[in-house]
């Protein structure tokens, strides 16, 4: 339980500032400053998926010249203080370019915790664990990031709740920050009493540990050949999968479908909930018929199903075949003066139509009207800025989430039995190192690129006039996926690889294993 | 089993190819020519840390399947 609750809240810290980034960029950085604006983005995509390799390198090589218990304390509490700093940063309006940088630095730190966290807590696990249940155990790490996606949204909601909209806008978005140093100070003591993996502690006394585990992962053509076996047979698809069914489906219903947002969150906390069970239960079916099978299968479930999923998910709330009520159209038409420039003004034309099964739909279209009439850019009228909204039936609702679930299914799949799977393909001594890279390459290359390259793939489709460009944003994680399914199938063996150091543990006799 | 693996490394390696000229074509330069200042960031990124990992790394895997690394005898 201490080596999960720690991953768990590392993913929490991890989760609130992207769960949270709307109200972040009014706060650090604001639209109208351009320098602000580059050191937001820069805090998103670097920490989101450029910084956890190189946090995966050092503490990866930490761990295996120091130990696993101890690198994994530190990553815990630089991501700790690192969140809770976040919350105490000053706003822009205060501390100017401060702000903004002082963010910056934080949320880098973040990721390079991350980054050092996952393989310290899987390889630690895994050096304690029977040899024929090392899939269980460490299934139990493999919950944390869904569970730590969703208590993020959980506390963010009930802190929601608990305030008015003013209260949380001007100092309630910092209690999720501040909540983090509570966590991490239980996970802390707990994880303090922790003994050393006594597979690690043996070979330290014996001196059979790594002098140079960057050299002897990567420098070795051995050990190297496995890291890119690891990354392009197993983890690069994990890595697609577990975004498109965790992240890819959210935007998805938000951007493409135009669900209200609330609404999604509700329905994907639902489907991560029921579905986060199926993580250990994967796990330990590995030990009982192996990890290549499970993940395989899961991957190539994925590939077949994602298509008909999605678009049944597009056509659940398609509004063109739908019929408004009586009376179901309600429109109006509001005028917002500028504060300062009473010439300017923004209107809004609100439209608001009720259907017979149920469905809502909320549209705006906003357009800048100025003293000459409407905004030209490029000689012609702006284009109004359309902004709706759809609130489903109950019906709907319940087949979204089965939709979402079944997505999920597959990311237990292939994410269930993956740490235990990692952790056998490398030897003990440059083990933290070497499984930390290929997984944090797969998860934030592979994985971390999907929103981007689905986005504009969708984009694209749509520009061309494809009849079904909604599905377009799939053709990343399919091929993906499919490139890792052959190479896994071929190249992988299947049995569970046996390591050198089982007999250790054995003489260990450790009979209840710290998870 | 070991001669599919070494006819698919040359598969792996072309594909690398392919990443990179995609890569380069969709995503790599219209980003960092892009006014948008999240696009350049992004164009960057892509260019200087992620193509070089999907590249190189699949380029070696190819490499290595080619001249019999990963046969069953030395896995």
């Amino acid at each position: 339980m201490a080596s999960s609750l720690g991953t768990l809240i590392e993913w929490y810290d991890f989760y609130i500032f992207g769960s949270l980034a709307v109200v972040l960029a009014t706060k650090f950085f604001p639209a109208d400053n351009p320098t602000a604006a580059f050191l937001s983005t820069l805090a998103t995509f670097a920490a989101g998926f450029v910084v956890r390799p190189f946090g995966a390198l050092f503490f990866g090589r930490l761990g295996d010249i120091i130990g696993r218990k101890y690198t994994f304390l530190v990553t815990l509490l630089i991501m700790g203080f690192s969140t809770f700093l976040i919350g105490c940063v000053p706003e822009y309006e205060t501390i100017g370019y401060a702000a903004p940088v002082l963010v910056l630095i934080l949320r880098l730190l973040q990721g390079l915790a991350l980054g050092g966290e996952y393989g310290g807590a899987a390889t630690y696990v895994a050096e304690y664990s029977q040899p024929n249940r090392r899939g269980y155990w460490t299934s139990w790490i493999q919950t944390t990031a869904t569970s730590g996606l969703f208590i993020s949204l959980i506390v963010i909601l009930v802190t929601k709740t608990s305030l008015s909209p003013e209260e949380f806008d001007s100092w309630g978005w910092r209690i999720p920050f501040w909540i983090s140093i509570l966590m991490v100070g239980v996970s802390y003591i707990i994880r303090r009493n922790m003994a050393e993996s006594p597979l690690f502690a043996k070979a330290k006394k014996e001196g059979k540990t790594s002098k140079n585990p960057l050299k002897e992962s990567f420098g070795n053509k051995f050990n190297f050949k496995f890291v890119l076996l690891a990354l392009f047979g197993a983890v690069m698809g994990q890595g697609v999968i577990w975004y498109t069914g965790q992240f890819y489906s959210m935007s998805f219903m938000q951007k493409v479908m135009n669900i209200e947002s609330a609404q999604v969150d509700t329905m994907m906390a639902l489907a991560l909930f029921v579905a986060t069970p199926l993580f250990v239960l994967f796990g330990w079916l590995s030990d009982k018929i192996g990890r290549k099978p499970i993940m395989m299968i899961g991957m190539l479930l994925a590939i077949i199903a994602y298509r008909p999923i999605y678009k049944a998910m597009y056509n659940s709330v398609k509004i063109e075949s739908k019929v408004v009520t009586k009376n179901g159209l309600t429109e109006k038409r509001t005028v917002k003066v500028h504060a300062k420039i009473p010439t300017d003004s923004l209107i809004t034309f609100h439209q608001e139509k009720v259907f017979t099964d149920g469905t809502v739909m909320k549209k705006d279209s906003i357009v800048h009207w100025a003293a000459a009439g409407p905004s030209m850019v490029n000689g012609k009228p702006e284009e109004p800025l359309i902004k709706q909204a759809i609130t489903v039936n109950p019906d709907t609702r319940w087949l979204l989430i089965v939709l979402v679930f079944i997505q999920v299914v597959f990311v237990t799949m292939v994410y269930g039995p993956i740490a235990a799977f990692l952790v056998e393909m490398f030897p003990l001594k440059i083990r933290y190192t070497s499984m930390s890279l290929p997984y944090h390459i797969g998860n934030g290359v592979f994985g971390g690129l999907l929103p981007a390259v689905a986005t504009y793939l969708v984009v694209s489709g749509k520009s061309a006039g494809h009849s079904e460009w909604y599905l377009e944003g799939l053709w990343y994680p399919i091929v993906v996926a499919a490139v890792c399914l052959v190479i896994g199938t071929l190249y992988l063996k299947t049995k569970n690889k046996s390591l050198e150091e089982d007999e250790l543990v054995e003489e260990t006799e450790v009979e209840n294993p710290v998870v | 089993m070991d001669q599919v693996k070494k006819i698919l490394g040359i598969v792996w390696m072309l594909l690398a190819l392919v990443v990179a000229y995609y890569g380069l074509s969709m995503f790599g330069i219209p980003k960092i020519m892009s006014d948008k200042q999240e696009d350049t960031v992004f164009g960057w990124i892509i260019l200087t840390v992620l193509m070089p990992i999907i590249v190189g790394g699949l380029g070696i895997f190819g490499w290595y399947s080619f001249t019999g690394e990963y046969s069953d005898d030395k896995v």
